[in-house]
């Protein structure tokens, strides 16, 4: 069996511990169009910091890895498009790859809309990957005095924020919403992370936009200006489609998979922040584009392809994020009836319905959190634990004596 | 592969264990160095209500959901057991969002730390265990 895995991140490295778990033998080809090793995207904010070192960061993976795994990897190269009759991946670089399976994990890619003089900023970058990193610290410098205006409030922008706090002169922060990370946290625990990374200094400027740059300088919508000398364009991402396309896969604002995680196209699988997959509550399509997802889908998608016939139906939103020291863990949706609990310095939302869990925030106090997480991934009905003790704290003294002694003494886990 | 179990129909709620675990991490010679006059941050943590209680520490999955939401890799699968490189933590807490067992935690420091079996430390086998006086603990396959 020829493999063939398109993409370098999280979910390609599921991808090949799937395929690898069911199929020792099969040739496996990874196509990365970056020249690095597997590394988390999501450390690159920390890397900045100085939290983490570029050897650790590329070290996501032991250095023996792809000898140890089999796999064959091409780095630094595009794949251009696929045909899917002839079962090859065409190259930029003029090589075809034939393939009896292959994997698109092709991630998205940040989109930047229309600006008025964005062409005139020398000094922009996106903040998605290694690179864009790297740029980003040579753009600041050593001399702390570079100002810097980051358009998006959302995890990617606040993240890059908290990244360059001392490596920038000062921050401002542009969001057309009218609070922070508007698609994680509802509008009370968003301000409470807002007055976090404002205490250090971070100005945000909501509810506006850029209307119009000119060199050094950002006219907002609202009549205001921002002085700045980098700019760094957070406004959101488009799934990588464009191969899946090629190839005739069915695509809407990601590549269409099914809970086998195969496309619409025989021996074609996609994984990962490329993908939208059905929503089991709602019925609706759906993009799950975060790190734990895009590596659980990766890997049931190589298992699948190497043979197995195993469903990924266990995906729900979740985010562990913070912001200078004020820890955060989320999932699931914010709907039916809501149990707040909060004090000085911490926030607890609960979300019941349906005899469930349907979703969850704390902010400040996250110990034990995956308990919670739990029930909202396995739908565990709340009359089969004793709720009132779970929902002032996570813990297992909350499920019945059998369900503990599974959980504790169970051999197969 | 062995796994620490625990039979809460036999723990007393003593509390051991969790002292165990914490010399046993401590790098310290003697359990007095490594106790006294300390708040101890142990990986296994006992819970009691009423007249239930019981140890509670990383189950080591066979298909550990803290490693597949591991953004920086630190959280890695050796032999069986599931091993954190807190090096490479960068404290994200992703581990704690996904751990169905509540089994990750903060150390004094901060820095996120669960149970390695002390795989890691001078002693090879799981302290708590041997601490255990009614053998709520055990390890074994099972």
């Amino acid at each position: 069996m020829r493999y063939v895995i398109i993409g370098g991140s999280a979910a390609a490295v599921g991808c090949i511990e799937g395929i690898r778990a069911v199929d020792k033998a099969g040739e496996i080809t990874l196509v990365s169009r970056e020249p690095y090793p597997f590394y988390g995207r999501p450390l690159i904010s920390y890397l900045l910091e100085g939290k983490t070192t570029q050897d650790k960061l590329l070290a996501y993976r032991p250095a023996d890895y792809e000898e140890r795994m089999g796999v064959h990897a091409l780095r630094g190269v595009s794949a251009v498009s696929v045909d899917s009759e002839k079962k090859t991946v065409l190259l930029e670089d003029g090589r075809a790859l034939p393939y009896d399976r292959l994997l698109l994990a092709t991630g998205s890619n940040p989109f930047v809309p229309k600006m008025e003089g964005l062409e005139t900023v020398e000094n922009r970058t996106s903040f998605m990957t290694l690179d864009d990193a790297l740029s980003l610290r040579a753009m600041l410098g050593e001399g702390r005095d570079k100002r810097v205006l980051i358009v998006g409030a959302g995890l990617i922008g606040l993240k890059c924020a908290e990244g360059i706090l001392s490596l920038a002169a000062s921050i401002d922060v542009v969001d057309l919403a009218p609070r922070i990370l508007p698609t994680t946290l509802p509008e009370e625990p968003a301000a409470i992370v807002q007055r976090q990374i404002e205490r250090a200094g971070v100005r945000f400027h909501l509810n506006d936009s850029v209307a119009r740059f000119e060199p050094g300088l950002a006219h907002l919508q609202s009549g205001g200006e921002v002085p700045f000398d980098v700019l760094v364009l957070c406004v959101g991402v488009r799934a990588n489609t464009a191969l899946a396309q090629s190839a005739g896969c069915a695509v809407e604002r990601g590549i269409v998979v099914d809970d086998h995680m195969r496309t619409s196209v025989q021996g074609i699988y996609a994984a990962g922040d490329c993908t939208v997959q059905t929503d089991p509550d709602t019925g609706r399509l759906r993009a799950l584009a975060i790190w734990p997802n895009a590596s659980m889908q990766g890997e049931t998608a190589g298992r699948n392809m190497a043979g197995a016939c195993e469903a990924f139906d266990k995906g729900i939103p979740m985010n562990a994020t913070g912001f200078m020291g004020l820890h955060s863990i989320s999932a699931g949706v914010y709907e039916g009836e809501q149990l707040l609990t909060h004090t000085a310095d911490t926030y607890k939302l609960l979300c019941v319905k349906d005899n469930r869990l349907v979703g969850f925030i704390l902010l400040g106090n996250i110990d034990r959190a995956g308990i919670y997480t739990a029930l909202v991934r396995e739908r565990t009905p709340l009359s089969s634990i004793d709720f009132d003790l779970i929902r002032d704290t996570p813990q297992l003294m909350a499920f019945s004596a059998t369900e503990r002694a599974k959980k504790l003494g169970g051999g197969s886990l | 592969m062995k796994r620490v179990y625990v039979n809460e129909k036999w723990c007393l709620g003593c509390h051991l264990c969790e002292y165990y675990c914490a010399f046993a991490n401590s790098g310290k010679s003697s359990m007095i160095k490594a106790l006294k006059d300390h708040h101890i941050v142990p990986r296994i943590r006992i819970e009691e209500r009423n007249n239930i209680s019981f140890a509670v520490s990383c189950r080591h999955c066979t298909d550990p959901l803290c490693v597949k939401s591991c953004i920086s890799g630190a959280l890695s699968v050796v032999g069986g057991a599931v091993m954190i490189d807190s090096g490479k933590c960068v404290g994200c807490c992703s581990c704690i969002m996904a751990c169905p067992y509540g089994a990750l935690s903060h150390n004094e420091d901060g820095v996120i730390q669960k149970c390695e079996l002390c795989k890691k430390n001078e002693f090879g086998v799981p302290l708590c265990v041997q601490g255990c006086p009614n053998k709520a603990i055990v390890y074994e396959e099972r």
